[in-house]
């Protein structure tokens, strides 16, 4: 990794009460490569985005975006900032009171000066990107969970941004509705380019997906690795998360094999 | 914890309140007036739910205002002879201090606990975070438009609240009671001056600007109340917070402003 990163997190700390959930993570993410932070649940994975995201301010740490501290700068350069980010929040984060078409059609009339000519023909193409075509009509509360993501994903896609963030974007889904995630997440990586921040616990599966894999552990980042590297890491807690996360995986493959 | 630390805690979280909900207020005023425009059909929109849909309420509780001050009135001045001054006294109630005040407590409880509510669940839902990370800012789409609708609807529905009582009181002092038509009229045009009537003005489009900031403030803020801002009962306590609140500040600024005024 010799190139410079997109994003970084210097010595990052966040003490909510009395809880120090962020001990000082260090993670470099790259261009147009994926990353994934696993770890245990509430533990402080999505909380990383949200630093990286300007949501949250750090106590300590700095959070560099495309070089610059997202929490020494103005108002409008942070909204610059963001509009070159795209986010899968973990329950989608969709507009109740609006339908598909205008969840999806919302950035690009508030950001954009397109007709709605252009924006019907934009939001349309995301949609069916995403096998979403005959849902245009229909409002968040009348979707499943798994399309409730996908729409959320056109939403974050549709202004062509340059890191999309997916914040546990299989949670709460089965196993074919988890697949259809990662078919659309593969589909629209290989059309758009986009750098990709994944927080999952869907391990081993989320490897595949993986440039990068790094483990959040104690409120620190332990290493970041190559999907390779990590399984066959020698870093004690690393080998202990993939023993526990992969080694009940073939322990349960075992036990059905056996008669 | 012992009784100086929470002391010293509530302090510091009602300072933190007060300093996060005046910068927050400093934004959103900001956002009203700096471009680029949020659209008109937002603005349309929110009239429509603070203003139209709050007439019917505020109609009624109107009438029944102007109703009970015939009442008294003609009771009351008839023991000094004075009943040809009901007109004056019904519109000088209503136009000071009961059209701006009742309003604006009915809208904080029709549109304000609505207002807060919404903001609440889309703070906990994260449609703010999601909207802060599509660069929508928040405070110029979902604020502004509700500032500006609550200011624009305000003095308005507090016309249909002096109105309507007006007629109230006419319809309890004159047709029921038998005062004099043309007295309550002719003693209303002589004493109703147009100090009163901005007096009146100026407090609802005051109260107007309390009630919406209190609400959105406290569905902004949900996630912080101190109890926990999580969930349907978070949503629940700080809607009733900001109802409490605004209404208890509604009663307090119309001391404030009368004595300014006056």
């Amino acid at each position: 990794m010799t190139m410079d990163p997109l994003i970084q997190l210097i010595d990052v700390r966040k003490r909510f009460g009395t809880q120090e959930v962020l001990k000082g993570v260090n993670l470099a993410i790259y261009a147009g490569k994926t990353t994934v932070i696993v770890g245990e649940s509430g533990k402080g994975k999505s909380l990383i985005l949200k630093h990286i995201l300007g949501l949250v301010r750090p106590d300590g740490g700095t959070v560099l975006v495309f070089g610059k501290d997202i929490n020494a700068i103005g108002r409008k350069e942070l909204k610059e900032i963001r509009s070159y980010f795209g986010v899968l929040f973990q329950n989608a984060a969709l507009f109740d009171s609006m339908n598909v078409f205008d969840n999806v059609a919302l950035p690009l009339r508030e950001r954009t000066k397109r007709s709605e000519a252009d924006i019907k023909k934009i939001v349309g193409e995301t949609l069916a990107l995403m096998d979403m075509t005959d849902s245009d009509e229909k409002y968040p509360a009348q979707l499943s969970g798994g399309m409730r993501k996908r729409v959320g994903l056109a939403r974050a896609l549709v202004l062509n941004p340059k890191v999309v963030f997916f914040d546990e974007p299989t949670t709460g889904l089965d196993v074919a509705k988890s697949n259809e995630i990662y078919r659309v997440f593969y589909r629209t990586q290989a059309k758009l380019g986009y750098t990709a921040v994944i927080v999952s616990h869907d391990v081993p599966k989320i490897f595949k997906l993986a440039d990068y894999v790094a483990l959040l552990h104690d409120g620190v980042v332990q290493d970041c690795l190559t999907p390779e590297d990590f399984q066959t890491s020698t870093n004690d807690i690393i080998r202990d998360f993939v023993e526990k996360t992969m080694g009940h995986i073939y322990d349960s493959e075992q036990m059905e094999a056996t008669p | 914890m012992n009784a100086i630390e929470t002391l010293g805690d509530r302090t510091l979280y009602y300072v933190n309140q007060i300093g996060r909900m005046g910068i927050f207020l400093a934004l959103v005023c900001v956002s009203v007036v700096k471009p680029p425009y949020y659209k008109i059909s937002y603005v349309t929109r929110q009239i429509y739910l603070i203003g139209a849909l709050s007439i019917f309420v505020i109609a009624f509780t109107g009438v029944f205002t102007g109703m009970v001050l015939g009442l008294q009135g003609y009771t009351t001045l008839r023991k000094f002879g004075s009943e040809g001054f009901l007109g004056s006294a019904v519109a000088l109630s209503l136009i000071r201090e009961l059209g701006p005040v009742l309003t604006a407590l009915m809208v904080t409880g029709r549109a304000g606990s609505a207002i807060c509510a919404e903001i609440g669940i889309m703070r906990n839902s994260e449609q703010i975070d999601a909207l802060e990370c599509m660069a929508i800012d928040p405070h110029k789409y979902i604020m502004a438009p509700r500032y500006i609708a609550a200011i624009v609807s305000m003095p308005l529905l507090t016309a249909v609240f002096d109105v309507v009582g007006i007629f109230g009181g006419y319809l309890i002092g004159v047709v029921l009671l038998g005062a004099n038509e043309g007295a309550y009229f002719q003693s209303m045009y002589q004493n109703v001056e147009y100090a009163d009537i901005s007096m009146g003005f100026i407090k609802s489009l005051c109260f107007g600007l309390l009630v919406v900031w209190i609400c959105t403030a406290k569905g902004y803020f949900v996630h912080l109340e101190r109890k926990g801002g999580f969930g349907a009962e978070g949503v629940s306590r700080a809607t009733t917070n900001a109802v409490v609140l605004a209404s208890v500040a509604v009663l307090v600024f119309d001391y404030i402003l009368t004595s300014l005024l006056l």
